[in-house]
């Protein structure tokens, strides 16, 4: 016969809180173990999902498509002059959030004082808007309203750097699809404010159509820019516009368009199992060290319940339960404390303390915990399985004892 | 059941390079209802014999049964069923489990027989009762006195009503009086509830309760008397 579960569940318990001081030593160092896991891992997530939101709002979008030899060289030649209507279908999944026809190529800036090597975006506003530019970066003046809007829209920090202010007009210079010099003038009209300064020296916006018309290159655009409901799992929108496309475009995911991105992600992939290791090995000494002791300090008492006529299976459940509630109660405190402490920090931790680095890192100077309800589930997950696993030993000495030499133990 | 029969029992321990004989050959038959002790110096097999008839240990050679069932040849699973049903068990140490009230250590048998709550406190509360024990049902071990605590261990090791009480030393750490209270107690479950009691102990003062009297020397009976038991309230 075995004893019910609430018998099981008293014994447990009571044994439990035999030495008080032991279990609260090891409870503690559950929670801590738990919250230092769950903690790590929202600061790590939120570092990554930081410097992949700049790296994305720099590709700009989860996906892109391109002409097959764009990537190679992006020069005008390689452009997109139309979609098959299968791949502008594709583009209406409801998984799509928004997607923006862009001309893209490398121009000279010139203003009356200096001149730098830009990124020129000829966009459809209304389109961009929801893909690489958010209109609450405005520091002055306004965004483009048209295709055919004559501004343009720079960084503030390419404004610092080319000596000149909104308002004024600029040269941009590029190449014409038969490699001849392409120029025109535009007034300033916005100013805008990134992440980076890396990104407010890089990209300038201009209507579409003015840059098709100055790059003499018709209605084409180089590339369209995807994005869809998060970056982690595109879903799938991505293959069925792949198998929409015909032959000479290909479209890339973030992951393809930035190899660094992708190693970020996975390095706080691995970060979290990593941490999870090391936290665990070091929970699991002290929890088979307070469950061995907590055998060994009553294994006469284990001797009478074997010779009573309690099974050794029931004998190994009543050690694993203690394991059980010892750990459970280690994961509700470690999960509610990591909660409590993230919560107040989600509304964004001052990095600009450390701008530089931040921006070498790709990452913004604001850095946005994020409590995943996936890290916390796994962390809860790994503790209890292993945690259990460590109780498993002594919990099996004990069910193996024999009750004479158990009962005439001193 | 509970008419008990040895037949040629021989158990060996080894201790380092030595081996040291627990039973040499031991035969024994004793009858239902029973009340007899095993006595003998220390080392002399009581012990051994006893946990062999409880099935807590296994011997070398030889039978033993308890009424129909051969204890020798039970697997462990068996075993533990027949002293969870049949065996009621009095430690020299006492025993209980120190996590729980006196009531709640008479209830455990019960709660590992499966018996339902209301049914098991009551027959709990009864035999406690039963071992002067009322009003301290709540006690945990620590708040007992030694005689209190080998009570409450009585009172669990009859409480499930096993046909065989097998006492080791029951006595060894109370005091005379509490011995004396405690040799009354057995008495009285002995004659009341026809319960067979085997006691091993090197205390004259029990062997004084008992009709009958084995004794025992290196692992061999020696002795095997009857004898008339002295009067309860006086034991010599």
């Amino acid at each position: 016969m075995s004893l019910p579960l609430s018998a099981i569940t008293t014994l447990a318990w009571r044994n439990l809180w035999r030495n008080h001081r032991r279990t609260l030593i090891i409870l503690a160092a559950i929670v801590i173990g738990v919250w230092a896991m769950i903690f790590m891992n929202a600061m790590m997530r939120g570092m990554i999902d930081g410097m992949v939101d700049t790296g994305i709002t720099m590709l700009p979008g989860h996906a892109q498509v391109h002409h097959r030899d764009y990537l190679d060289d992006p020069s005008v030649v390689n452009s997109i002059a139309a979609l098959s209507p299968a791949a502008q279908q594709a583009l209406e999944n409801p998984d799509i959030e928004a997607w923006s026809a862009r001309v893209r190529v490398p121009a000279i800036i010139s203003s009356e004082r200096d001149n730098r090597g830009v990124i020129l975006l000829g966009v459809d506003p209304a389109q961009e808007l929801g893909v690489g530019f958010d209109s609450t970066d405005l520091l002055s003046g306004r965004f483009l309203e048209s295709v055919d809007d004559t501004g343009l829209v720079v960084g503030a920090s390419l404004l610092e750097k080319l000596e000149t202010v909104s308002g004024r007009r600029v040269v941009l210079m590029s190449q014409d699809p038969d490699n001849e010099v392409a120029e025109r003038g535009f007034r300033i009209v916005g100013v805008y404010e990134a992440d980076t300064d890396a990104q407010e020296e890089r990209f300038v916006y201009a209507g579409r159509a003015v840059v098709q018309a100055m790059l003499k290159m018709g209605p084409e655009v180089s590339e369209i820019a995807i994005v869809g409901n998060g970056y982690r799992d595109l879903g799938a929108w991505l293959p069925e516009l792949r198998a929409a496309l015909t032959a000479d475009y290909q479209v890339k995911d973030w992951r393809e368009l930035d190899g660094y991105l992708e190693m970020a992600v996975n390095i706080q992939d691995g970060f979290v199992v990593i941490l999870a290791v090391i936290i665990f090995v070091v929970l699991s000494f002290g929890l088979v060290n307070t469950m061995v002791m907590a055998v060994f300090e009553r294994i006469r008492e284990i001797g009478l319940m074997l010779a009573l006529g309690m099974r050794p299976a029931t004998i190994l459940s009543q050690i694993l339960l203690e394991g059980l509630i010892l750990l459970s109660i280690g994961l509700l405190l470690g999960n509610g404390l990591a909660v409590l402490s993230i919560l107040p920090l989600q509304s964004g931790i001052d990095l600009s303390g450390i701008a530089d680095a931040a921006e070498m890192a790709g990452m913004a100077t604001t850095l946005y915990p994020v409590l995943h309800i996936n890290d916390m589930l796994l962390s809860s997950v790994v503790v209890l399985v292993l945690g259990l696993l460590s109780t498993l030993l002594p919990a099996w000495r004990a069910s193996r004892f024999d009750p004479i030499t158990a009962l005439n133990k001193n | 059941m509970a008419s008990v029969s040895c037949k040629d029992l021989c158990k060996t321990f080894s201790q380092g390079d030595t081996t040291i004989t627990g039973l040499d050959k031991v035969s024994l038959e004793i009858e239902r209802g029973s009340f007899l002790c095993l006595s003998g110096p220390s080392g002399s097999g009581k012990t051994t014999l006893l946990n062999a008839i409880g099935g807590l240990d296994q011997p070398d050679s030889g039978s033993i049964s308890i009424g129909e069932l051969r204890v020798d040849q039970m697997s462990k699973t068996e075993l533990a069923e027949m002293r969870l049903h049949s065996i009621g068990f009095v430690f020299q140490a006492y025993n209980l489990i120190p996590v729980l009230s006196a009531l709640e250590n008479v209830e455990f048998v019960m709660q590992v027989q499966g018996v339902p709550a209301g049914q098991r406190r009551d027959k709990a509360m009864a035999i406690l009762a039963e071992v002067g024990l009322a009003g301290m049902e709540q006690r945990l071990p620590a708040q007992l006195s030694g005689g209190q605590q080998q009570r409450v261990a009585v009172a669990r090791a009859i409480v499930s009503e096993p046909a065989l009480v097998l006492a080791d030393e029951p006595t060894a750490n109370l005091d005379s009086k509490t011995s004396a209270q405690l040799m009354d107690l057995f008495i009285e479950l002995n004659q009341t509830r026809n319960i067979t009691f085997i006691i091993a102990t090197h205390d004259t003062r029990v062997m004084a309760y008992c009709r009958r009297l084995i004794r025992m020397v290196d692992g061999q009976i020696v002795g095997d008397d009857l004898q008339e038991p002295a009067a309860a309230a006086e034991p010599s």
